[in-house]
């Protein structure tokens, strides 16, 4: 395989006392679908925070396409190609889903205050309504195009997962960053977000990696998976690797699930 | 702008450009149009009264759109708006007198030195939110203030400073009829601005940096500029407003740029509605005819036997002041989303009629 896409080295983050994550080290492979499991608390979001940017860890480093990014902010890691969704929505409420999905061109566009507004006059128009075309194969996509013109604020909460992932699939990522996609959604739903997550990765070439809880789709979708427990890195590698190990049975799925494991593998 | 709820039905958008426009309808358009036609007879069957109540929404109208780009659009806060508006005033008049540049081109100009002060008195708002905000911008307010009575050499000092009439070739508009097109044709500008901004990049970028901060910044936007930008862009607008201002009068004293201007201000988007460009228009028309049906009350009221109270009509502009505060707070409690809201119902209501909800 060529360069790995995203290469954690040695992160450490500590909350006051809390320690959030301890000396994690993992390397994502380009084009992938790598799954980050474990228990509450462990430390998973964390993770995604720093490789986003919202938290600076106090020491390591995270190399992104071969360039330190460990230091830049949040706006010029989305600049070179890296998108995100949230555990907690955060979708922007008032804006329509196709505004909120034309955010996510925000580092594409290049009109401007001046340029915006003299719409006609500059080619403000005609690159909005270039980007907007792009906006509406990513809402195809997703298949959310009855809801292109509601307010997100408004949303059922399996509609707004889509539209926070619509979102970030508009900033043409090269990696995709998800913070528990499934969660609080019903069979279906689940299984048309596992769907759609496996053509991003294949059809879009974007790299994903996820939080999830629910593990017969980690099963099922992941190349890798990585344990992380009490903020240290349990194991990483092929699912069915990590399922057979012991820590992980003991750490995260508790002894008495061994009869469920051994249905889902 | 323009959302699928309020369309009639079968009016369905073959492409993206007729589904992105400023108006809803095509009708809405015509009205749109029509109106502009309608304003630009107006002086033709309306006497100066009633021109200089509309020059007073042109101008007070532009900055008040600014005012709402910048906490509306952008949810920040200012308390300084009335000082940036003086400030235009000021730096158009002074541009023309000290440096002879035409007026016509000391507006605009007024515009963007006004953008940079409020940029500078706005480079807090990178740092800080909400009440520690709102005094930042309170001290901008009077350091500005104190800034218009110690400079004589821009503001006149405490004699103000006289503002010539606009000049295009040769034509002085000096008179409310021929000054109503100038501001006529500055609010509708300055309006379509507001219009193409929020429906590109950088107005879906202050939105988002209202609705959630931490995942605009995540999607690229960067918080910084786009909150000083906000400040920036707001003091421009208010700038062009106190510039028009300043060549319809003929003459600027700091008196009038007080807090209390800034108030009125953020009374206009409130009553109007916070974030709505439509909203801004309402409460402009709401709080400048606001006092003149008041006096216009109290005047009636003067000529009838038993209402003729000397406590009343020595009273007047106290009550005036009284009664704005009485419609905020008003508004605050029973009407919080603003005119544009009870509008937006309203028509509802018209559409979906008989069949009510
Ligand atoms: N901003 C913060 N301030 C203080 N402590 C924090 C903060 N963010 C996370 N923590 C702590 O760090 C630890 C790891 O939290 P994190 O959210 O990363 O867990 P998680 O694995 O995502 O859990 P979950 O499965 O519940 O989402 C927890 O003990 C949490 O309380
Ligand atoms: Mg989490």
């Amino acid at each position: 395989m060529s360069e790995p896409i995203l290469k954690i080295d040695k992160i450490s983050l500590a909350f006051g006392g809390v320690k959030a994550l301890t000396d994690v080290s993992f390397e994502v492979p380009r084009g992938s679908v790598f799954s980050i499991i474990g228990p509450n608390g462990a430390g998973k979001t964390s993770m995604l925070n720093c490789i986003s940017g919202r938290y600076k860890p106090n020491s390591g480093s995270i190399t992104f396409n071969n360039q330190n990014v460990t230091h830049l902010r949040p706006n010029d890691r989305a600049d070179l190609g890296m998108g995100r969704t949230f555990q907690n929505l955060a979708l922007f409420g008032h804006m329509s889903v196709l505004d909120n999905i034309m955010v996510g061109r925000h580092h594409l566009l290049k009109n401007n205050w001046i340029s915006g507004p003299l719409y006609w006059a500059s080619k403000a128009q005609k690159e909005e309504l270039e980007h907007r075309r792009y906006v509406e194969e990513v809402i195809d996509f997703l298949e959310i195009s009855h809801i292109r013109k509601s307010v997100a604020g408004t949303l059922s909460y399996g509609l707004r997962k889509r539209v926070e992932l619509a979102r970030a699939m508009a900033l043409n990522p090269q990696l995709i960053l998800l913070d528990e996609p499934m969660a609080g959604m019903n069979l279906e739903e689940k299984e048309d977000m596992a769907r759609y997550i496996l053509d991003l990765n294949e059809e879009f070439g974007i790299t994903v990696v996820m939080i999830e809880h629910d593990m017969g789709v980690v099963m099922d979708i992941s190349h890798q998976v990585m344990v992380l427990d009490f903020g240290k890195k349990l194991i990483a590698g092929l699912p069915d690797e990590v399922m057979a190990n012991e820590h992980v049975k003991r750490a995260y799925l508790g002894v008495e699930d061994d009869a469920e494991l051994e249905e889902v593998s | 702008m323009s959302s699928l709820t309020m369309r009639p039905c079968g009016d369905f958008r073959t492409s993206y450009a007729q589904d992105n426009t400023i108006f809803e309808t095509k009708t809405i358009r015509m009205m749109a149009i029509l109106s502009v036609l309608v304003l630009c007879a107006a002086p033709l069957f309306l006497d100066s009264y009633f021109i200089s109540i509309f020059i007073q929404m042109s101008y007070l109208g532009i900055a008040a759109l600014g005012l709402n780009i910048l906490v509306g659009y952008t949810g920040q806060i200012s308390l300084g708006h009335g000082a940036f508006f003086g400030f235009g005033a000021f730096a158009s008049a002074w541009l023309n007198i000290s440096m002879g540049i035409p007026v016509f081109l000391c507006i605009p100009l007024a515009g963007f030195l006004t953008m940079a002060v409020g940029m500078m008195f706005g480079m807090p708002a990178a740092r800080i939110k909400g009440l520690y905000l709102a005094i930042a911008t309170l001290a901008a307010q009077f350091i500005i203030e104190d800034f218009f009575a110690r400079a004589e050499w821009f503001s006149g000092g405490s004699s103000g400073s006289m503002a010539e009439p606009i000049n295009l070739f040769g034509f002085a508009f000096d008179t409310d009829e021929s000054f109503y097109y100038i501001a006529l044709f500055a609010f509708v500008v300055m309006f379509i601005w507001g219009c193409n901004l929020m429906r590109s990049r950088d107005g879906r970028a202050f939105v988002a940096v209202r609705d959630h901060y931490l995942s605009a910044e995540i999607m690229g936007v960067k918080l910084n500029k786009y909150r000083l930008l906000s400040f920036g862009i707001s003091s421009f607008y208010a700038g062009i407003g106190g510039a028009l201002y300043a060549h319809y009068l003929g003459y600027v004293s700091a008196e009038g740029f007080t807090i209390f201007m800034s108030i009125q201000f953020l009374a206009m988007i409130i009553i109007g509605g916070l974030g709505s460009i439509k909203g801004t228009m309402m409460g402009v028309i709401f709080m400048v005819l606001l006092p003149e049906v008041l006096s216009g009350g109290v005047g009636m009221m003067q000529e009838t036997e038993w209402g003729n109270i000397p406590m009343v009509v020595d009273g007047l502009a106290y009550i005036k002041e009284m009664a704005i505060g009485l419609v905020i707070i008003m508004f605050l409690i029973f009407e919080p989303e603003g005119l544009a809201h009870r509008w937006k119902q309203i028509k509802n209501y018209w559409k979906f009629y008989p069949f009510a909800y």
